[in-house]
């Protein structure tokens, strides 16, 4: 059950002023609003009766803060109890908090399927995807907090703007100078390079490499295990050409850039899509060497 | 606009907890590296009474008078507290090595997927190094 105190002493306030001259649309709306307020309190009751009662519940512990609301912004932990049921992931135990118990609690999430990448959140000690980490598989109970190394907006809701500012200072767009002939020609690619490129391909910008990096999170300038994959995706894509990929490798071996990499494998360790990002990094580094090396 | 919320630096040393193999590995090669810097030093001024004792320089041991090279050395050999630091120090230099062959590897881009399972290795085999190399160092010493 939530801690937070409820807000009707807001609402009662507003309905006493309004109450001079009611309306009949303002009745309807306070009859409205009583029965929801009844509703919400009942099924309350309910689900607590449930959770008390019977069969598994899952106890989860959700970091809560809320600069915008007196009260609310010395962080707290915030226990839940939510009915277990086949399947359940940690993002389903949120939701079904979020609609149950406190219509306040705050985070991203969007497809619920891993690939829009918004819920990436600090589960029991480990940047993981809420909406593909069981929770048959977490001890309980569950501690879910926002990212670390982010600035907490809200509950679980990040700054992500550092995060996508780095991703976009590797250019992550194709680029090349070499065109097919024909104008209706398309830019083939080997099947080989494919492959090669292929597991990179596959980041979500979900964040959670970047908040599990020691060293990003100790130099901003840092690219970050994301945007260095994303370099990595397209300068070893062979259509860009020799002279983009040049630009690219500029990029990335400068002072804040591969070279930054301790290989701690955090980030390789916590990518909800299993890209091998410090072989990534790695296999840039030599890139970057052979690069520069020059026997003549 | 809103503000935001800063959780601060303490959250990366109280979450040791969950740390993964790759980050220990980082953590003890640190460490190990510092540890055998600062060994450098002592190891240094240890050597450097060579330089009086080629010169003559004695100093009394046990009652009779030694070379300051020799003396330094016994002496130090025949403290406990020095015993034991050396049998550390081997761990240490042997545990750096080989998590340095290790890191050599995962630069060259070989068996990155099987990096936790060479760090268990390193750690298992300085272990086992250590282990042996007791009887050697604290022979006599008790």
């Amino acid at each position: 059950m939530s801690t937070q105190t409820p807000t009707q002493t807001e609402e009662s306030s507003e309905t006493d002023a309004e109450a001079d001259v009611p309306s009949k649309g303002d009745e309807r709306r306070d009859e409205k609003r009583r029965r929801a307020a009844e509703e919400r309190a009942r099924r309350q009751a309910e689900e607590a009766e449930k959770a008390a009662a019977d069969e598994e519940t899952v106890e989860l512990k959700v970091f809560r803060y809320d600069p915008e609301v007196e009260g609310k912004q010395e962080p707290r932990f915030d226990t839940f109890h939510v009915p277990f049921t086949k399947g359940m992931t940690v993002l389903d135990a949120l939701m079904y908090s979020r609609d149950t118990y406190d219509s306040s609690l705050t985070f991203r999430h969007s497809c619920r399927q891993a690939v829009c990448g918004s819920d990436a959140m600090f589960v029991n000690g480990g940047q993981k995807l809420a909406c593909k980490t069981q929770i048959a598989e977490l001890e309980q109970p569950i501690r879910v907090e926002p990212l670390p190394h982010a600035e907490v907006r809200k509950d679980l809701v990040v700054d992500m703007e550092h995060f996508y500012d780095q991703m976009e200072a590797v250019e992550p767009y194709f680029q090349t100078n070499e065109y097919p002939d024909g104008e209706l020609e398309e830019q083939r690619q080997t099947r080989e390079n494919r492959e090669k490129i292929k597991m990179s391909t596959r980041c979500i910008w979900c964040s959670a490499c970047m908040s599990s990096c020691n060293i990003a999170a100790g130099d901003n300038e840092y690219l970050g295990p994301a945007a260095i994959n994303k370099a990595y995706r397209f300068a070893m894509d062979e259509r860009e050409g020799e002279d983009i990929k040049q630009k690219r490798l500029e990029i990335i071996e400068q002072e804040h850039g591969v070279w930054r990499c301790q290989t701690q494998f955090s980030c390789t360790e916590v990518c909800p899509k299993d890209i091998p990002l410090t072989e990534h990094i790695q296999e840039l580094k030599r890139e970057a060497v052979k690069n520069n090396l020059k026997f003549w | 606009m809103s503000q935001s919320y800063n959780r601060g630096l303490i959250e990366d040393f109280s979450r040791w907890r969950e740390f993964e193999a790759g980050m220990w590995a980082w953590i003890f090669h640190k460490f190990t590296g510092w540890v055998l810097i600062g060994y450098l030093f002592t190891h240094i001024a240890v050597l450097s009474t060579a330089i009086p004792a080629a010169d003559g320089a004695t100093m009394m041991f046990q009652g009779s008078e030694t070379d300051v090279f020799t003396g330094t050395i016994v002496s130090l050999e025949g403290l406990l507290l020095v015993r034991i630091l050396e049998v550390g120090l081997l761990a240490v230099a042997v545990f750096h090595m080989l998590n340095g062959t290790r890191l050599l590897l995962v630069d060259l881009g070989v068996g990155l997927e099987a990096q936790d399972k060479s760090f268990y290795a390193s750690l298992i085999l300085t272990g086992a190094i250590t282990v042996a190399s007791v009887p050697t160092f604290i022979a006599g010493a008790f």
